[in-house]
């Protein structure tokens, strides 16, 4: 643990140029963050690393903004009434432990491959996980608007609703986001593979969300609110690991919290005016382009272990930088499309509501 | 009651915005102005690792509270129409 209290002791120095890069960036994550739940962190860590942040801390800072801006983000949204608080406890309780899991594949990978192959897992974990889950949630997206039924309540699965059926004695409880009683058993693998993921990844939304969809039978506006309670669970017992090792960088922290706490409440307030179908929208999209622009490194780290030939400096460089690239592009379209939805819901009901005030008066 | 009775604008909280809005700039300012001091504590490790998490809880209510208000005032609110999920 002494090189990690190294790595605590060498925290960056702040300009005003940093501070509103830090402000902006978490501005756009919490707006994402508030409509779907999560995001936000995969841009977040690497544009920390990329101001000269060890990792370590990038991870620690990250992950000590994410808890208080969950925390907003779930008050408010529960007050939608789209917050199922009991199943995010539970939930966010198994993540908990996968986050610890998720931690000690990384580290046992990063002992035995070094820095390169620790980024390979990530980079291909990324590709996997996003590939198959954000092409399904994209391809569900797409099925719900061209049948034109964006109004409708949304289907259960078939999966879900066997999820629903089963009946183990001693272990079922009622969630009010699925209007059901579940067994208690079938969060557990939920929530580990989700704390792995983020442990991995950084954004366990990627799975929490769509499998409380699709797995558990919760609505979208629910599944993406109570993410949030997830998060928060997560976070803040992740934030405590790594601050016992002095890791935080309390001020990037909370500088990051400054901003995304004004797009958290923005993106919550959104929620309110979308169909459900949006949240997978964005969802998807932002899980297919990140997957494209994590896919463009997975060349890097095998060059680097020596699996395919060198690549040049240049090439490298010119990969890395598209790569975050398409990162902050990723980012920038799921928070212009929740302003987008935002301003036209909230254009037509005031247009409702001078008509019917005109017709009140006539 | 009427439509236009149900539908009055609310008061907004222009006051509590700004109660809100100087804790939260006196928080950052301090947050600043004392880094070098803050990193030496915070970065100990043991113990200390409470001391992220308490600031973490503060700065996110009295700076979570003030952006709630801030978008109140610009007139950015939720949906009349949607307040709750089935």
């Amino acid at each position: 643990m002494h090189d990690l209290a190294q790595a605590a002791a060498n925290f960056i120095n702040l300009d005003a140029a940093t501070i509103i890069y830090l402000f902006l960036v978490g501005f756009v994550g919490g707006l994402v963050s508030g409509f779907i739940g999560s995001g936000g962190a995969f841009v977040l860590t690497p544009g920390m690393m990329s101001l000269g942040v060890p990792g370590l801390v990038a991870v620690a800072s990250n992950m000590c903004h994410k808890f208080p801006k969950a925390l907003v983000g779930a008050l408010k949204r529960a007050k939608y009434g789209q917050v199922d608080v009991k199943l995010g406890i539970a939930l966010g309780i198994s993540a908990e432990a996968g986050v610890l899991y998720g931690a000690h594949i990384q580290e046992s990978i990063k002992k035995a491959f070094g820095d390169a192959g620790s980024n390979l897992y990530v980079s291909i974990s990324f590709v996997v996980v996003l590939g198959v889950v954000g092409i399904f949630v994209l391809r569900d997206a797409w099925k719900t608007y061209k049948s034109g039924n964006m109004h409708a309540e949304e289907k259960i699965t078939k999966i879900a609703r066997w999820v629903q059926s089963v009946n183990i004695p001693g272990t079922m409880v009622y969630f009010k986001s699925l209007d059901a009683r579940i067994s208690i058993l079938f969060t557990i693998p939920l929530g580990f593979a989700t704390g792995i993921l983020a442990a991995t990844i950084a954004v366990g939304g990627f799975v929490g969300v769509p499998s409380m969809i699709y797995v558990l039978g919760a609505p979208s506006l629910m599944a993406s609110a109570t993410e949030l309670v997830i998060a928060f669970v997560m976070g803040l017992g992740g934030s405590f690991k790594y601050a016992l090792h002095g890791m935080v960088d309390i001020r990037l922290a909370m500088i990051i919290l400054g901003g995304s706490l004004f797009g958290i409440q923005l993106g919550a307030m959104g929620t309110t005016y979308v169909k459900p179908f949006m949240i997978k929208v964005v969802m998807g999209l932002i899980m297919v382009i990140v997957l494209f622009s994590r896919a463009l490194m997975v060349p890097v780290y095998l060059s680097q272990l020596g699996l395919i030939t060198q690549l040049t400096e240049q090439t490298t460089k010119i990969l890395k930088s598209t790569s975050f690239a398409i990162m902050i592009f990723a980012l920038a379209l799921g928070a212009f499309i929740v302003l987008k939805a935002m301003w036209q819901g909230r254009r037509a009901e005031q247009l409702e509501h001078k008509e019917t005030l005109a017709h009140v008066e006539i | 009651m009427s439509y236009t009775e149900q539908h009055k604008p609310k008061k907004k909280p222009v006051g509590l915005a700004i109660l809100f809005g100087i804790i939260s700039l006196a928080l950052y300012a301090a947050l600043l102005a004392r880094q070098d001091m803050l990193n030496a504590h915070f970065a100990q490790g043991g113990m200390s690792a409470f001391l992220p998490i308490i600031t973490a809880f503060i700065f996110s209510y009295f700076h979570g509270t003030f952006t709630g208000h801030f978008w109140t005032i610009l007139g950015v609110e939720a949906s009349k129409k949607k307040k709750e999920v089935k």
